[in-house]
């Protein structure tokens, strides 16, 4: 069809080169200013690119004077106890809600389904008044309760759950096999995909969550990634755009990581279920 | 016999599997939208937040002070202006990037949508830190207008540039969401309908209005109440990049709610946030209502 319309095709690949580019934009400017000096950051008319790759000093700042290892720590710890628990707990509850027909089920759905639809910027300040009274304030457990088991990681359990054939499950169950047994024995190796799908969207969730720690951390000792950026952001009298353009690079590196090599599984994930 | 005590047994395993999930539930959307409108009706402040229970009840005296306060009449509006231009916009460039993608190009389409996605998983915080450097007055958005000759505007210090920056920033990051959803959309569609329309001698524009986007509607209905729901709730923009300002130009209803909080005003935040979560409670129902009409 493209090839009996050469002028269409030409003008559908410049669009979409020049919109592509306008869209990364931004991942150049912080690239290129993330390795300026204030000086260069301050010139103007600046020059796109720095004057050297090899110029480290605000990434340096930012682990040896800004305490961005702790932050980084304090990220790492808060995405993988997240990661650990939604896979963990959001397969328990997607194999109960599509393989083992009980009442209420429905009901619980419509659980998933509420919580998924409510954002959690609008329950934000009772959510906080529960932990304060929870004595959890300035937590690491603060932070992680409240995504612990995420509505849209059973929601996606669930749906893959129900691809699994019933005539296995009720094989085992003929046999004897209790429910945990036949979970971890034949219904978790088969749902590799959904288990990794799980896994990346919390792993996305956790590490960009960004309000939620800004209330309950109260030091820098619990700050996260994001939380020490955003205060590093609004702190300074005079801002320092190479250190902070630094900063984003290290919250952004891992997650950009992880897209280009398992970029699937993110798109799989905001196509079944409409949600980011 | 055996058979009902089996089943029993299974209930009790299936309770305890969806326990976990429950319990988050339970703690961190029910109670908190009960605790949300049942403070509504108390005077609340920050000294008390010790002692839950011993705060007065005022009835509607806080929703009322709420729903006439001058600044979150303004942050309401403010939130509309977000929805009006924020969600035809993102959706528009959405579809439109689809529709590309879907017209049977060979080659980079798997690159470009990845480009396209990317502001979708860019953390909030660093992509905020990269506009506020991208748009001061010297920076690198106005260095590329000046060599086309332009004069930039004072992108964040300006009311109306503000919010068409912070309109800008969430445009950027919502877009993928959109095309990823339309171009699901757009592969349910069978191919033969368009070629039965060229038989019949339609025009692509034709096709477009008549096919296309009447075969797309439960996907422009998902979109259209998922990217309402997150401008309505628009908080991470224009807290990162303008702090509300200049002159609470970019002010949105969650900000409000947030800065009621931050100064002590618990009773008013609460108010706000009930109100936030009545909107929202009822964009779901029509969502919901939405679905129905088109299965």
């Amino acid at each position: 069809m493209s090839n009996g319309k050469p002028v269409r095709t030409l003008v559908l690949y410049t669009v979409l080169t020049v919109t592509a580019l306008i869209v990364l934009l931004p991942f150049a400017w912080v690239l290129f200013g993330a390795f300026k000096s204030q000086a260069e950051i301050m010139a103007a008319p600046g020059a796109w690119l720095p004057q050297s790759f090899g110029n480290f000093s605000n990434f340096v700042e930012l682990f040896e004077r800004r305490q961005f290892g702790t932050y980084m720590t304090n990220s790492v710890i808060v995405s993988a106890l997240a990661v650990a628990s939604n896979v963990l707990f959001s397969s328990l509850a997607g194999y109960a809600l599509a393989k083992i027909p009980f009442q209420g089920s429905r009901w619980v759905f419509g659980c998933i389904l509420a919580a998924m639809m409510i954002p959690y910027i609008a329950l934000f300040v009772p959510s906080f008044f529960i932990i304060v009274q929870a004595g959890l304030v300035n937590t690491i457990a603060g932070i992680v309760l409240p995504i612990a088991v995420m509505p849209i990681a059973v929601f996606i359990m669930r749906q893959f759950a129900q691809s699994v054939p019933d005539e296995l499950l009720e094989a085992a169950r003929l046999d004897g096999a209790g429910e945990l047994r036949i979970f971890f024995g034949i219904f978790l190796p088969l749902v590799g995909p959904a288990i990794a799908t799980v896994a990346i969207i919390t792993f996305l969730n956790s590490w960009n969550y960004f309000l939620w720690p800004l209330m309950v951390a109260q030091d820098q000792g619990t700050y996260t990634l994001p939380v020490g950026l955003a205060v590093a952001s609004q702190g300074a009298r005079s801002i320092d755009y190479g250190l902070l353009l630094a900063g984003a690079i290290v919250v952004l590196l891992p997650v950009l990581i992880l897209f280009l090599f398992l970029q699937r599984y993110f798109v799989r994930g905001v196509a079944m279920t409409g949600l980011k | 016999m055996v058979q009902t005590r089996y089943t029993r047994w299974q209930t009790v395993t299936a309770w305890l599997f969806v326990a976990p999930f429950l319990a988050v539930f339970v703690v961190f959307t029910a109670v908190p939208a009960v605790i949300a409108l049942a403070y509504s009706f108390t005077d609340i402040g920050i000294a008390d937040i010790r002692h839950p229970f011993d705060v007065a009840f005022t009835g509607f005296a806080t929703f009322a002070r709420v729903l006439t306060n001058a600044g979150f009449l303004k942050s309401l509006g403010t939130t509309g202006i977000f929805i009006v231009i924020g969600v035809p916009l993102t959706m528009a460039i959405g579809l439109a990037l689809a529709l590309a993608l879907n017209s049977g190009i060979k080659h980079l389409r798997a690159t470009y949508r990845a480009a396209f996605y990317l502001p979708v998983i860019t953390n909030i915080v660093a992509a905020a830190v990269i506009w506020q450097y991208a748009f001061t007055l010297s920076g690198p958005v106005n260095t590329l207008l000046a060599g086309a000759g332009i004069v930039g505007p004072n992108w964040l210090g300006d009311p109306n540039m503000a919010i068409t920056t912070v309109i800008l920033l969430t445009t950027w990051r919502n877009v993928g969401t959109c095309m990823v959803l339309f171009l699901a959309g757009l592969q349910t569609i069978p191919p033969d309908v368009y070629e039965a329309a060229a038989i019949d001698g339609a025009s692509s524009r034709r096709s477009f209005w008549s096919i296309t986007l009447p075969l797309l509607r439960p996907a422009t209905a998902l979109v259209t109440v998922l990217m309402t729901v997150s401008y309505m709730n628009i908080f991470d923009e224009p807290f990162l990049l303008t702090k509300g300002g200049p002159l609470g130009s970019t002010r949105s209803v969650a900000l409000w709610v947030f800065e009621q909080f931050g100064q002590g005003n618990i009773a008013s935040a609460m108010a706000g946030s009930y109100v936030m979560l009545a909107i929202v409670v009822v964009l779901g129902l029509l969502q919901l209502r939405m679905l129905r009409t088109t299965q």
